[in-house]
């Protein structure tokens, strides 16, 4: 009776009330995932909704800087600014095939919430979006952009107010109306079917890039380097590369000010590479906790990473060797953030500026090879509110 | 105590079951004594003992208020296990609390310190049967109860499965959604008994705050009422608490005698 793992990972440990709806869920999921009709209709949504193919971009400058040839692959062109929007419009595609009306989301950043807005406002569902009342009050126009869509943002002001807690009050959303209601998580975390579902709509990015670095430079890279906070960005453009073992990928998760913890709070967000196994809202994963088991709140300047656990898949590929965790502070990715928009003209999110500055961090070393494709997940518009208030601070504290 | 016999003990005096949620060291060790030796003398006849989790997502706002509250506190297993031990009222008591704590603490440990603390049932919400293989085994080992959860949603053949691997009673939610009172109880409950079809006692739970509700549930054919929020409530009130907790006791175990 096991349901599919990963590794010792992955699971379904939620209220016995959710059990038919995740039943359902995957067995409607098996249904449409290779049906003509839906896939048609999906990549309709995703061509002219969405604007794929996104570019594999050949950052010239940067990897003039850094001695290495380095692509971006541009889902910050994405429709919305990030890769987010891929997952929205496969899971609202499903729920509209499933038959219900209302869709509902969690959201760190505000990019989830702002995608299930697009797909919920285009499909026709009414959409409640929960937000942690933190994130609400520093993503204040993807709040805005939300509700201009018709969506309904609630804040959550339970535990840290940041996205751990709004998945949680989306769970109690779902118990309650979970009949009519489609849970549509936004990273590759929570019980089973949902890390394979999300992995498989965010998988288009790692196909394309695939397909683009054969046509450009005829080879595989040697690396791939994405940013993790649950993962559905790293796990959707390193899952097409699973068995290609030439190519190393490497998750670059938040190091926020030190991998360390100070009484209830951990002043980072780096789960796969400091965590602990646990089960944390739906999955036996890598969590951040105390000794007890109650979960840590979690520390990163940018939201979309600031969570204490990490898709139950990836915990499993960093235990197997196939994947290599690494972290980089705030403070580098800040640095990066600055960089790329300097030498590229490109205004990354904070998010993948945490994997920009690995690139930084990991060129001197020779360990990224020659060729080093990093998944650029979103744009920074977003985050210019956090980065200018952390200028003026920095300013201040230099007089 | 266990379970099956304070149920043999209550039906030879022809009484169902009030069953008692609060969360243990809410607002400490000391006090959540004094509220089991109280409940208890208002009538309650098992209580169930929430050891606090940081992500409680089946509960709501007054519950995950009573965790917060109990954390703030100082509450963790050692003392929980301390506490319980500590408690000299002769009931079952009941360990409910979330997968986390007891996966971190090892499961067989867990399940054992519960058998040496007196605690002789246990309630999972996040864990269903599919993941319970370790800890029925542990459960099995040490005589402690695994008490499970149906819904209104959950099909035939999973109450087949759930009858099979729970023991002690049976925990109906009577409506969707998390804990917490509610203005409606009857209705919803009468449809989930008439699919429930087993052995074990049948304890209905979610939204059960007074008398009137209690004495409709126990008509509607329920072996037990479980009520939590409505106690939790008059804790977090700070008002008289012992007078009101075990006022309360006493209004809902009359819905509970004599029918």
């Amino acid at each position: 009776m096991q349901k599919p793992t990963y590794g010792r990972f992955g699971g379904q440990f939620v209220p016995e009330v959710l059990m038919p709806a995740l039943n359902e869920l995957e067995e409607e999921y098996e249904r449409y995932k290779g049906d003509p009709g839906f896939l048609r209709e999906l990549n309709y949504y995703l061509t002219e909704f969405a604007g794929r193919s996104t570019p594999l971009y050949h950052a010239r400058n940067l990897s003039k800087k850094y001695g290495t040839k380095i692509y971006l692959k541009r889902e910050d062109l994405l429709h919305g600014g990030a890769h987010k929007l891929n997952n929205t419009i496969g899971q609202s595609l499903l729920a509209k095939y499933m038959g219900k009306k209302r869709i509902i989301a969690e959201t760190g950043a505000g990019q989830h919430g702002t995608a299930t807005a697009m797909a919920g406002a285009n499909l026709g569902f009414e959409t409640v979006v929960y937000m942690g009342a933190k994130d609400v009050e520093r993503q204040r126009m993807n709040v805005y952009r939300m509700e201009l869509m018709g969506t309904k943002v609630c804040p959550v002001r339970s535990g840290s107010m940041t996205l751990k807690d709004a998945i949680n009050e989306a769970l109690r959303d779902w118990v309650t109306n979970v009949e009519n209601t489609h849970y549509l998580i936004g990273s590759v975390v929570g019980p089973h079917p949902y890390p394979m579902i999300v992995r498989d709509f965010q998988s288009v990015i790692g196909k394309e890039v695939k397909q683009q670095i054969m046509e450009k430079e005829g080879r595989h890279p040697d690396s791939i380097i994405a940013c993790a906070g649950g993962g559905s960005n790293a796990m959707g453009i390193f899952y097409p590369f699973i068995d290609d073992t030439d190519v190393k990928l490497l998750p670059v998760e938040a190091g926020g000010c030190g991998i360390q913890v100070q009484g209830k709070t951990a002043t980072h967000s780096a789960s796969l590479g400091a965590g602990e196994e646990g089960i944390l809202q739906g999955a036996r994963t890598l969590i951040l906790q105390d000794r007890y088991g109650q979960i840590l709140e979690s520390t990163s300047v940018s939201a979309g990473l600031d969570y204490s656990g990490v898709g139950p898949e990836l915990a499993h590929l960093a235990e197997t060797g196939r994947i290599k965790p690494g972290n980089v502070n705030d403070q580098e990715a800040l640095n990066a953030f600055h960089e790329l928009c300097r030498l590229e003209g490109i205004i990354p999110a904070l998010e993948s500026a945490h994997a920009l500055a690995y690139v930084k961090k990991m060129a001197d070393t020779g360990e990224l090879g020659d060729l080093v494709v990093v998944n650029l997940s979103g744009r920074g518009d977003k985050d210019l509110e956090t980065v200018l208030k952390l200028k003026v601070t920095d300013n201040e504290e230099k007089q | 105590m266990r379970i099956a016999e304070k149920f043999r003990e209550l039906k030879a005096k022809n009484e169902k079951a009030l069953i008692a949620y609060i969360c243990a060291g809410d607002p400490s060790a000391d006090a959540t004594r004094e509220y089991v030796h109280t409940l208890v003398k208002g009538g309650v006849d098992m209580v169930e003992l929430g050891l606090p989790f940081s992500d409680p997502v089946a509960d709501g706002p007054t519950i995950q208020a009573a965790s917060d509250r109990s954390l703030e506190a100082g509450m963790n297993p050692d003392t929980y296990f301390e506490l319980a031990a500590s408690i000299k009222e002769q009931v079952p008591l009941i360990c409910m609390t979330y997968y986390n704590l007891i996966f971190r603490r090892g499961v067989e440990k867990f399940v054992k310190d519960c058998a040496a603390s007196g605690i002789t049932g246990i309630i999972v919400p996040d864990l269903p049967i599919e993941e319970t293989d370790d800890i029925l085994k542990a459960c099995k080992a040490h005589c402690v109860d695994m008490i499970f959860m149906v819904t209104p949603l959950t099909d035939k053949e999973r109450m087949q499965k759930i009858f099979t691997k729970g023991s002690g009673f049976l925990y109906i939610v009577s409506r969707l959604g998390v804990t917490g009172t509610r203005a409606d109880v009857a209705k919803s409950t009468k449809e989930v008994l008439d699919k429930v079809n087993t052995a074990l006692p049948r304890a209905v739970g979610f939204g059960i705050s007074n008398g009137k509700q209690a004495t409709e549930v126990i008509a509607a054919g329920a072996d037990a009422i479980i009520v939590g929020s409505a106690f939790v409530n008059i804790i977090a009130s700070q008002d008289n608490v012992e007078g009101r907790l075990e006022e309360l006791a006493r209004e809902l175990k009359a819905g509970c005698i004599g029918q």
